[in-house]
């Protein structure tokens, strides 16, 4: 492997062996250490990615379509850093609770795993290693749910194991038609060869099915967000913001390099549907959800409804704008966890009339809280704005004033049920409460990725021309 | 990038900094929050002037940053701009002083100051705005900084004032957004330029007339054109600086404002004339003046009485922009700084009055004047020049609009300014008669000082009284706002 690339996966991985291995406070050294080195490595192959343009590397000198070749280009580029500044940020939180050193010793091994699996996932440059990666990645995902609080976490640790395996089967079976057809794996082959005939669009049908069933498209939305709200703040941080837009990405890079025009203008219609449904149902149900978490997991399942709408809708600008929307809901949706967890330490529980008065009680959660609910309904300066914006205005470009009018509306939906949060900070505290709760809330992170979340919507410009810098977008 | 290219980005920055800075500061530190703050009024006002000088001598100032494919985010400092960006300069520092005397000893001020400047930040940007997505950006900001400060009173009341404010502001925001993505789609950037820039979509007229919609409705809200005017007076029950800034530098223009810039710089006044949306326009803002006038008349809460009269002035700008002639658009633009300086002097005496004699009601004035005198004379001298006695501001702005309709031959413009005359009469003067000459129920409570009421008070209401005196005065010199919107009129739309 050569590279900044292949460090970006390696490191991760072995340590999440070491740390699994070491004894409670080596593992958080090594843990720490880790999420360090692998941040290096993405910052690594974003800046040669920007200087020298995309580029490959075949694993162990073996070129397609035999070997496993890892790709650098644009997208993984832009996907590495976006994984790296979550993941270490989640990390730095994890790791600074000093009260909850076992824990953090137990699930460190598993953030640091889902964090190689997602690497690894984004610099996949065959269909059959995007699979191996994307089970890697749920897998990791399975655990950190079950490691959550609460009796009832491996309960929703399962139900996640078994509405994603049907996903992943789905996708197998597909994967294996298209090889028995072609046999061939690289993108670069398939694209030349798959046609519309019946067991190529069967195959295509299976696997971009199963990347809905993964991506918890609507109507399948319903195990993540029972995941989510039982899972710890951190393991939810990084499902909602990483994990769960894997499979997007997945079907990002079959739509772009292997399947024909034939199938995605057919296809892309039917997704678009999906999507305005996941967006309208998602926003509308994270309107009357009593507790926070409830709140960002539909929030969530909304902001799955932006990113899919680019297949309807098809422009390289629209494509911009999803990813954009990927880049700054990851960032969002994880500071709005860990603000939660905060709240949620500090009041015993995250239900939502908890938040009265707590502008001036808990101010660094709430502030980021605030900031990232401004990126999640997409108002400006945030990058969810920047998302939207390319989005929506590829929707009117392409005659698509449907789903143009369903993402606005969602925008209106997404305010009201922040601002249901936030206005209730802003009332007089409930008699006999304390004025402060603690000054050290532990929301520090929280507000860093809200802040990500904002400054990228300053300068997209620099988000934007990475993106660019590779061939995919 | 030049020097010059970064002024109008300094402009917006010398009140966004200074505004994050402020939510750091501990609550006592007070001495250091005002000298921050007035410190960053100041060099603003000082930036200002220096572009107000290259800006009169026919440079214009831009700052182009990139920001997304197809759009950048441009700052520029034309002379349209430039009337608005000294009205709120000039506003956000009597303001500010105005808001440490009324809020001293209050909790959560660093709260407060910190949204205020970035209210005012996002003021400037609608100000300078190059195009239409950099318009929206600081538009959109404009709402959320200001949400902060309506609710800042924590009460329930301010809660669900907040809420109205939001569920209006929020859904004209959509709205906005709408129009402008739908003409960026349809003819790529929209840069603000004289005369319009969708010449070339001319034959797509339903396109052209339900994005205009969508505009006018979107900035309708925030310039409380009827039937979307009604979370202004609800948002009263903000503490008077917030009302001063609502109604004067910032929310209420930035709707008026918008107004004109896509009917000027976007559509064309022809265009838009030829689209036959300007008449409904027109027959909007006349109802809406002479609806909020005589809503007005109906309320016997000083503030609230006020806030319907925002109403019904501000559409005098709308008025004066949308029915074409020369002199309707200088009688229009220059009512946009006319209405701010009489209305803030307006909101700074009711805040006065509550302050120190804790006076809501229109009908608990009776003999403010002789306990208040200072106060009462700037109220009298705000209220006569909103009737528009001549030589007092209003009286420039209606006679500007009155021949301006001769010259065009829309007698009706006339009946309407004749009418709204006469309700701004019967509501204002009411409450200056019995402010002189009725007697008090009970004796005033004795003076806490030496003047009339705080010194931080009384300042900034005879700085804006005089101000608003001295701008109908001296509306032939060179320098005044009216010579400022001839200048506009002159060189940007009626060429």
């Amino acid at each position: 492997m050569t590279g900044a690339i292949g460090w970006a996966i390696l490191i991760p991985l072995g340590g999440a062996l070491l740390a699994a291995a070491a004894g409670e406070r080596a593992s958080r050294w090594i843990a720490a250490l880790a999420a360090a080195a692998t941040t290096c490595a993405a910052i690594g192959v974003a800046a040669s990615v920007a200087r020298h343009g995309p580029s490959r590397h075949p694993a162990g000198g073996w070129l397609a379509p035999l070997g496993i070749e890892l790709r650098a280009d644009g997208l993984a580029a832009t996907m590495l850093l976006t994984i790296a500044a979550v993941a270490g940020l989640v990390a730095a939180h994890a790791l600074a609770d000093r009260s909850r050193a076992a824990a953090c010793a137990r699930s460190c091994p598993l953030w640091l795993f889902t964090w190689a699996a997602l690497d690894a996932l984004v610099v996949s440059g065959d269909i059959f290693n995007l699979y191996v990666t994307l089970e890697l990645a749920t897998l990791a995902a399975v655990g950190l749910v079950a490691d959550g609080e609460g009796p009832d976490a491996p309960r929703a640790a399962l139900r996640y194991l078994l509405f994603a395996l049907p996903g992943s089967l789905l996708y197998l079976l597909g994967v294996a038609l298209i090889y028995g057809e072609h046999g061939a794996l690289d993108p670069a082959t398939l694209g030349a060869h798959v046609g519309a005939s019946a067991p190529d669009t069967a195959a295509m049908a299976l696997m971009t099915a199963g990347l809905c069933l993964k991506a918890a498209l609507f109507p399948l939305h319903a195990w993540p967000v029972l995941a989510y709200t039982r899972a710890s703040p951190v393991a939810g941080a990084l499902l909602a913001g990483l994990v769960g837009k894997a499979a997007f990405l997945v079907l990002v890079r079959l739509w772009l390099e292997v399947y024909p025009a034939t199938f995605t203008s057919a296809a892309g219609p039917v997704l678009g549907t999906l999507a305005a449904g996941a967006i309208l149902w998602g926003s509308l149900h994270a309107l009357w959800q009593p507790r926070l978490r409830a709140v960002i997991a539909y929030s969530s399942v909304a902001h799955t409804g932006y990113l899919f709408m680019w297949f309807a809708l098809g422009t390289r600008d629209a494509l911009a704008g999803a990813l954009f929307v990927v880049m700054s809901h990851a960032a969002a949706s994880a500071s709005m966890f860990l603000a939660t967890g905060a709240i949620a330490r500090a009041l015993g529980h995250d239900r939502v009339e908890g938040l009265t008065g707590l502008a001036h009680r808990l101010p660094i959660p709430f502030f980021a809280l605030a900031l990232a609910g401004t990126s999640a309904m997409a108002m400006p300066p945030s990058s969810g704005f920047v998302g939207k914006w390319l989005l929506v205005r590829a929707a009117f470009e392409t005659g698509h004033r449907l789903w143009a009018a369903v993402m606005l509306i969602g925008g209106l939906l997404a305010a009201a049920y922040v601002f249901r949060l936030l206005r209730r900070a802003f009332l007089p505290r409930p008699a006999g409460e304390p004025i402060a709760i603690t000054r050290s809330s532990g929301g520090h992170a929280a507000l860093a990725l809200a802040l990500v979340a904002i400054a990228l919507g300053l300068a997209p410009g620099l988000a934007l021309d990475l993106l660019r810098g590779g061939s995919a977008p | 990038m030049t020097l010059d290219a970064l002024l109008p980005l300094a402009v917006v920055l010398t009140s966004l900094l200074p505004g994050i800075a402020i939510f750091w500061l501990a609550e006592r530190d007070t001495r250091l929050r005002t000298t921050l703050n007035l410190s960053a009024a100041i060099a603003k006002l000082a930036l200002v002037v220096v572009i107000g000088r290259g800006v009169l001598a026919g440079e214009i100032f831009e700052t182009r940053l990139p920001f997304v494919p197809g759009a950048d985010l441009v700052l520029r400092a034309d002379s349209l701009s430039l009337l608005f960006v000294s009205l709120s300069a000039v506003l956000w520092l009597v303001t500010t002083v105005y808001a440490v005397g009324y809020l001293e000893g209050s909790p959560h001020r660093s709260r407060f100051f910190g949204f205020f400047s970035i209210s005012v930040a996002s003021t400037m940007g609608v100000a300078l705005a190059g195009n239409l997505l950099t318009f929206f950006v600081f538009y959109e900001t404009l709402t959320l900084s200001t949400y902060p400060l309506v609710v800042h009173r924590g009460t329930p009341e301010a809660v669900r004032a907040g809420d109205l404010y939001l569920r209006y502001t929020l859904s004209g925001g959509v709205l906005l957004l709408t129009g402008t993505a739908i003409l960026y789609a349809a003819a790529g950037s929209i840069e603000f330029t004289a005369g319009g820039v969708l010449g070339e979509l001319a034959g797509r007229r339903g396109l052209l007339i339900a994005a205009f919609a969508l505009l006018i409705a979107g900035l309708g809200v925030k310039a409380a054109l009827i039937p979307l005017h009604t979370w202004l007076p609800v948002a009263m029950v903000a503490p008077a600086p917030v009302s001063a800034l609502l109604h004067a530098v910032a929310v209420v223009k930035a709707g008026a404002f918008g107004i004109t810039r896509v009917i000027y710089d976007v559509y064309g006044i022809r265009l838009a004339d030829r689209l036959g949306v300007t008449s409904v326009l027109a027959v909007v803002a006349a109802a809406t003046i002479l609806y909020g006038s005589l809503k007005a008349l109906a309320q016997d809460d000083l503030k609230r009485r006020l806030a319907y009269s925002t109403v019904s002035q501000v559409s005098f700008i709308v008025l004066g922009v949308t029915v074409v002639g020369k002199l309707l658009t200088i009688g229009g633009i220059a009512h946009l700084v006319h209405q701010g300086l009489m209305k803030i002097t307006l909101f700074f005496c009711a805040g006065n009055l509550a302050e120190e004699l804790g006076i809501h009601g229109v009908r608990e004035l009776r003999g403010a004047g002789r306990r208040m005198p200072l106060t009462m004379i700037a109220f009298t001298l705000a209220s006569l020049g909103m009737i528009g006695i001549p030589p007092l501001a209003g009286f420039v702005t209606k006679w500007y609009l009155g021949a301006g309709a001769v010259e065009v031959g829309s007698s009706w413009v006339i009946a309407v300014l004749i009418a709204s005359s006469l309700l701004n009469a019967a509501y204002l003067l009411p409450i200056v008669r019995d402010a002189w000459f009725g007697e008090p129920s009970a004796p005033w409570p004795a003076r806490k000082g030496r003047f009339e009421v705080g010194l931080w008070l009384l300042l900034p209401t005879i700085v804006t009284a005089a101000a608003s005196v001295g701008v109908g005065l001296f509306a032939a010199t060179k320098l005044s706002p009216l010579a400022m919107a001839a200048l506009i009129a002159e060189r940007e739309i009626h060429p």
